[in-house]
């Protein structure tokens, strides 16, 4: 009898910290599931980032790595330069890819490093408390932004769109951008992740695949409200989609 | 036959002992006075298909270094002192989550930008961890090429040995001097066996999945892991401490000094025997673990002490904590990237003893 | 035996090169060396120097501060030369450039008309080889026996021709101070 459904082997079997309504599980959830059908859960390796998933090592179950905040692409660079046959996954946050790693993320990029990130964008720190991100809309409140952020007059600048940043860098490959607020957006992303992954195993260059998520918490609403605003306000200015794929043409015809 | 003697920049001598140890990752970024390091390491390693990267920076650079060591491999970085302050924040974190590594100082003149010529002025931050949190690194000083390059070449199977960082802490006159050197004997990587503890290849290893980190939220965890690395720690400081005595017996002020400046000192030690004067010289070549034991030790034997460094005076610290007001302890330094002479020190022994 | 000479001159002057081939040749004799070498920030023109010890026992201090001779490529190093010598030393001068003598009295100034020998030979680039044949001739501390079978691998390919031309400025500058 075929299984129709059930608990990703390379995740475990136990309830997450995270909060209600937050994202992450299902993009952790996602990313087991693709390592699963690719049959490579003995043969990856996490770097988990500084930030509310910084736990993510509790729930995969395969071998992880937890760096410095920020420097989780200059030691995903080391790890996969290793093992150049392991499926390297760095998982990055928008603080620590497009704040405090903005360096590491964009020379990794440009090097071609054949691991792939997985960016979760919500659009705030998470794990300290609700602090404005790079990628915090203009606008939005933050306890760091508490009149919302203001680009101009009190000098915030504006969100940065990491995967349109990214794409103008020859070492990229393969950017896409979903999004886990419903079931159709979810079932994309898993495919992006999916081509992501299967080009990191031929060996192209740099993937990353950018989600937009909740943070009902720290947006301050219910978890019904946030995947509403997500909607409304986030994929209105994060477009969704391949915003970049320059993988192997047969490998393009595959993944259809 | 005799072992071929080569003629080389300590920078370069680095890098070839490494590459003899088998290094299979080094990662680094241009500063004066390493730059030959680097760009030595790029010829070679990329020349035997191992890995270089010239990072975008020294943070990524040991960050690199760090995902490297997780896989179990030996790595490598290098830079000078403002680099090195860059690398802290990932040394800190090498040895929170255990990893070995080498990290080669090839010091020069501070504090900030300062200068590029030869300084002892790193003392304090190898000696005392350099980054955050309670830890200490191994720290080797070398006083020329040679051993530049033996303590090199050692330095990864003490990293592995320990699962401790290991600080190579040389200065711009060793690193741009050239000497006659006598490598050791080249190790492939390929040989050395994978780490029970490294992360990949789990399935060929038969063990349970492993997270390398240094993130622990529970203070009592947390306390007895580092209670436990003290413990190595501990073990460290009876077995690895090192250092050289050169007609210390009979001496009764005794010199101590490192590197570059203990090269100096041994030259006005031979000015000052040549004088009549009794006068030894102690060089610690582990400048972390110290050797303090053996220091207390001539201190109880009556010698006094003059304290020769590059810098306002810092190693002194150690060494006075070690003779613990037992006997006198000096100090006389040169800083900004200044060398003393041999004359110098000897004019300042001839002062000390009243002559 | 121990040597301590300390090289002066102007970049350019190939100041490294004839302390590199000094210590080069002499671990090839069976001696201990150092050379450490300090330069301005430019590639050209700016002051070149350099602390060159060969010794039969271990070195100590790398710095030399009281050289047993000096090497005086240009006018503007005479003063560091007189300030370095020590009692009794040598301080071979480049007389091509060089007019008046370091103000040394108790050292003994040896006169190497450089530049003028080696434009003889054809090429002013090796001047520096000149003085490194009388620097041999007078202190006697590297015989240079073997610079035959040095040069090949210190030079790049596409200078391996002026091989017989350094070593016929060596043996000049011998000649020079044989007198």
């Amino acid at each position: 009898m075929e299984l129709a459904y059930g608990h990703p082997k390379s995740l475990k079997p136990i309830q997450t910290k995270y909060c209600p309504g937050c994202g992450h599980g299902v993009i952790h959830r996602i990313i087991a599931e693709v390592i699963d059908e690719m049959d490579l859960q003995a043969k990856a390796i996490i770097t988990n980032p500084v930030g509310c998933s910084i736990w993510a090592d509790l729930y995969f179950d395969f071998d992880s790595v937890q760096p410095a905040h920020g420097r989780t692409p200059a030691a995903s660079t080391g790890i996969k330069r290793m093992l150049p046959d392991h499926l390297v996954i760095c998982y990055q946050g928008d603080g620590d890819l497009a704040a405090i790693g903005t360096a590491e993320i964009i020379h990794a990029a440009n090097r071609g490093e054949k691991f792939t990130t997985i960016f979760v964008n919500n659009a705030i720190y998470g794990m300290t408390g609700g602090q404005m991100a790079p990628t915090t809309l203009v606008g939005q409140y933050a306890t760091t932004a508490p009149e919302g952020r203001d680009p101009i007059g009190a000098g915030m600048g504006y969100p940065i769109k990491v995967c349109e940043l990214l794409a103008t860098l020859e070492g990229t490959r393969y950017l896409a951008r979903g999004a886990v607020n419903n079931a159709v957006n979810i079932r994309k992303t898993k495919n992006y992740i999916r081509r992501a992954f299967e080009a990191q195993m031929r060996g192209e260059g740099f993937t990353m695949v950018e989600i937009l998520s909740q943070c009902p918490t720290n947006w301050q609403m219910n978890p019904a409200e946030s995947v509403e605003w997500l909607e409304k306000n986030m994929i209105t200015f994060y477009p969704l989609g391949e915003i970049k794929n320059t993988l192997s043409a047969s490998a393009s015809a595959q993944a259809r | 036959m005799a072992e071929e003697i080569r003629l080389m920049k300590g920078n370069e001598a680095i890098g070839e002992a490494a590459v003899r140890a088998g290094c299979r990752a080094y990662f680094g970024y241009p500063i004066t006075p390493q730059n030959e390091l680097t760009a030595y390491m790029a010829r070679q390693m990329l020349a035997k298909g191992r890995t270089f990267i010239q990072a975008e920076s020294e943070v990524a650079a040991v960050n690199m270094v760090y995902g490297a060591s997780s896989t179990g491999v030996r790595a490598m970085t290098s830079s000078s002192s403002p680099g090195i302050s860059l690398k802290q924040e990932g040394i800190s974190y090498l040895c929170g989550a255990d990893l070995p590594a080498v990290i080669v100082n090839v010091a020069r003149s501070g504090p900030g930008l300062g200068g590029i010529s030869p300084s002892q002025g790193d003392y304090f931050q190898s000696t005392r961890g350099g980054g955050h949190g309670d830890y200490y690194t191994i720290v080797l000083a070398p006083k020329g090429v040679q051993e530049a390059a033996d303590l090199t070449y050692e330095a990864f199977s003490i990293s592995e040995q320990w699962r401790v960082p290991v600080l190579i802490l040389a200065d711009g006159l060793i690193g741009q001097m050239m000497e006659g050197v006598v490598l050791p004997e080249p190790i492939d990587p390929a040989t050395l066996p994978r780490k029970e503890w490294a992360v990949g290849h789990s399935a060929e290893m038969h063990r349970p999945y492993i997270h390398v980190t240094s993130l622990n939220l529970v203070p009592d965890a947390l306390e007895a892991a580092n209670r436990l690395r003290f413990e190595r720690y501990g073990k460290i400081k009876k077995e690895l401490v090192r250092y050289e005595e050169i007609d210390v017996d009979d001496a009764d002020i005794v010199f101590v000094a490192y590197g570059t400046a203990a090269r100096v000192c041994h030259g006005a030690l031979e000015m000052a025997r040549a004088a009549g004067m009794k006068v030894g010289l102690f060089r610690p070549i582990t400048l972390w673990p110290f050797p303090s034991a053996r220091l207390a030790g001539l201190a109880e034997r009556g010698k006094r002490f003059l304290c020769i460094e590059l810098s306002m005076g810092q190693m002194v610290e150690d060494v006075r904590l070690a003779v613990n007001g037992k006997m006198p302890v000096d100090f006389y330094g040169r800083c900004g990237g200044n060398v003393p002479s041999q004359e110098e020190v000897f004019a300042e022994v001839k002062r000390l003893m009243g002559r | 035996m121990t040597e301590k000479t300390f090289m002066a001159g102007f970049g350019g002057q190939g100041i490294i090169s004839l302390g590199q081939l000094w210590v080069y040749s002499a671990i090839k004799e069976g001696l201990k060396v150092t050379f450490f070498p300090f330069y301005g920030a430019e590639k050209r023109g700016g002051i070149a120097r350099a602390s060159v010890i060969v010794s039969s026992d271990e070195i100590k201090s790398p710095i030399v501060t009281s050289a047993d001779s000096v090497v005086v490529m240009n006018q503007d190093s005479v003063e560091i030369a007189e300030k370095v010598c020590r009692k009794g030393g040598t301080i071979l001068v480049n007389s091509s450039l060089i007019k008046a003598d370091p103000a040394r009295p108790d050292a003994k100034i040896v006169h190497v008309p450089c530049n003028d020998i080696a434009l003889k030979l054809g090429d002013v680039r090796i001047a520096n080889m000149v003085m490194m044949g009388a620097l041999c001739k007078v202190t006697g501390a590297v015989k240079l026996d073997k610079l035959e079978s040095i040069l090949p691998s210190f030079f790049s390919s596409n200078k391996r021709s002026l091989i017989s031309l350094n070593i016929a400025a060596v043996e000049e500058g011998k000649k020079a101070v044989s007198g």
